[in-house]
């Protein structure tokens, strides 16, 4: 118990919400990044141009197919070879958001796909343009269906930002890590207050997806 | 990139042996823990239920490094001294088992309430009725959906880095690290990843066409 008390010390709570800090701030920028890049490519993977949505597709799939880790590592490590060195908080970004928007993608095609093809005939029958028609008809609905497995997408990626520790990022779980380095009575209080600390931020999340599902339908 | 297979072939191969390994042990448990849980969800007993729902709410809300490294830092000052490779896999299977508990748990609730009930009438017991009714066309639902947490598994594997696990991540940083061409390294390393995934994926997307 004396343990527990003296490793929630006022300094240690700060120290790890300074982390927590990070942790949501490269999350949210990732998030709006990805969701950007996301429905952009996804867009031009529904409507099947002619090459590009081919390459776009290939492009989805190699990455989405990788382990995040290994795209952090690339942008961290890698990069650096072709003259490139991003900071440990930009190269985060850029993985999460490469990686993450491929997954956005795929949720925004099927999204897209799940919606009846009448909407977007009867919409092109009326005489809007096909860019009117997936903007003012087709994208709201689609966007109704997404938006759970969209939710879901953004709290993996809350998560995964623990992954960044090891390329330095000073997040949550780093600074947990250096806390409970200087003394090992702290490791288990550690580990139990980062629980509790990401799982109130993802779980907060989820509870708003859901209460917004519920108002949508 | 060739030199690389060529100098480090046998790390490689090891790694993607390991990385394999842990993939599929931690997908059988996880398979049995997560189909129990999501069973536990849908039985008319209260107390379950709860286990079930907070079980599954909380694995599913707190990154996978944190189970792993708990399991690698925390387990060995109370419990028993387990190697990287043993606590990435259970951390695997607790993180994994969680979201197959909700896919699973949501492949039984498709089945029509009407087989269960059909099933209760004609004197099965519950238990009875789920294992031999409800769950054979659960299971029909949830392939494609299994699937794709299985190819989250094997990505999210290379957690097995942070615990010196020996996978195919781990290697890859020792190869880069001791050949400094870290571009081709990761290329070559990607490229076995997705020698998994890709085709695990596209056979999906598949099933995924086929049973709709």
């Amino acid at each position: 118990m004396k343990d527990f008390i003296n490793a929630y010390s006022w300094i240690n709570i700060h120290y790890l919400l300074q982390g927590l800090w990070i942790t949501v701030a490269v999350s949210v920028v990732s998030i709006v990044g990805s969701y950007v890049l996301g429905s952009i490519l996804g867009i031009i993977r529904y409507v099947n141009i002619k090459v590009v949505s081919p390459i776009v597709g290939l492009f989805i799939d190699i990455i989405r197919n990788l382990p995040l880790l290994l795209i952090i590592f690339f942008t961290y490590f890698g990069l650096p070879n072709l003259g490139f060195r991003p900071s440990s908080v930009w190269a985060t970004i850029l993985a999460m958001t490469v990686f993450e928007s491929t997954m956005i993608a795929e949720i925004v095609r099927s999204g897209i796909a799940a919606v009846d093809p009448g909407q977007m005939e009867g919409a092109r029958a009326n005489g809007l343009s096909y860019g009117q028609a997936m903007y003012h008809v087709v994208l709201p609905q689609a966007m109704k269906k997404m938006i759970p497995a969209l939710v879901s997408q953004f709290i993996s990626l809350i998560k995964d930002t623990s992954l960044a520790t090891i390329i330095v990022l000073p997040d949550l779980m780093h600074n947990a890590q250096i806390v409970y380095g200087q003394n090992s009575t702290y490791i288990l209080p550690m580990f139990l207050m980062i629980a509790i600390m990401y799982f109130i931020v993802c779980y907060a999340l989820s509870l708003l997806s859901r209460s917004l599902d519920r108002r949508m339908s | 990139m060739i030199a690389i297979f060529h100098n480090y072939g046998g790390l490689l191969l090891q790694g993607f042996g390991q990385t394999l390994l842990c993939s599929v042990i931690a997908l059988f448990f996880s398979l049995i823990v997560g189909s129990m849980f999501a069973i536990f969800e849908t039985t008319p007993i209260k107390f379950l239920r709860v286990i079930a729902r907070i079980y599954i709410e909380v694995f599913r809300n707190i990154p996978l490094l944190v189970i792993t490294m708990f399991f690698f830092v925390v387990i060995p000052m109370f419990v028993a001294k387990i190697n990287g490779f043993t606590a990435g896999t259970i951390g695997l299977t607790i993180y994994t088992s969680a979201f197959i508990a909700e896919t699973v748990r949501s492949g039984i609730n498709s089945v029509d309430p009407g087989q269960m009930e059909g099933a209760r009438a004609n004197g099965l017991s519950w238990w009875q009725a789920m294992r031999h009714i409800v769950l054979p066309q659960a299971f029909r639902y949830v392939i494609p959906p299994l699937g794709n947490q299985f190819i989250n598994l094997v990505k999210n594997s290379s957690v097995l880095a942070f615990v010196a696990g020996f996978d195919l991540m781990y290697q890859g940083n020792v190869i880069a690290s001791d050949s400094l061409n870290t571009m081709s390294t990761y290329i070559c390393i990607g490229i076995l990843y997705l020698i998994i995934t890709l085709p695990l994926s596209y056979w999906m997307r598949y099933l995924e066409k086929k049973l709709a």
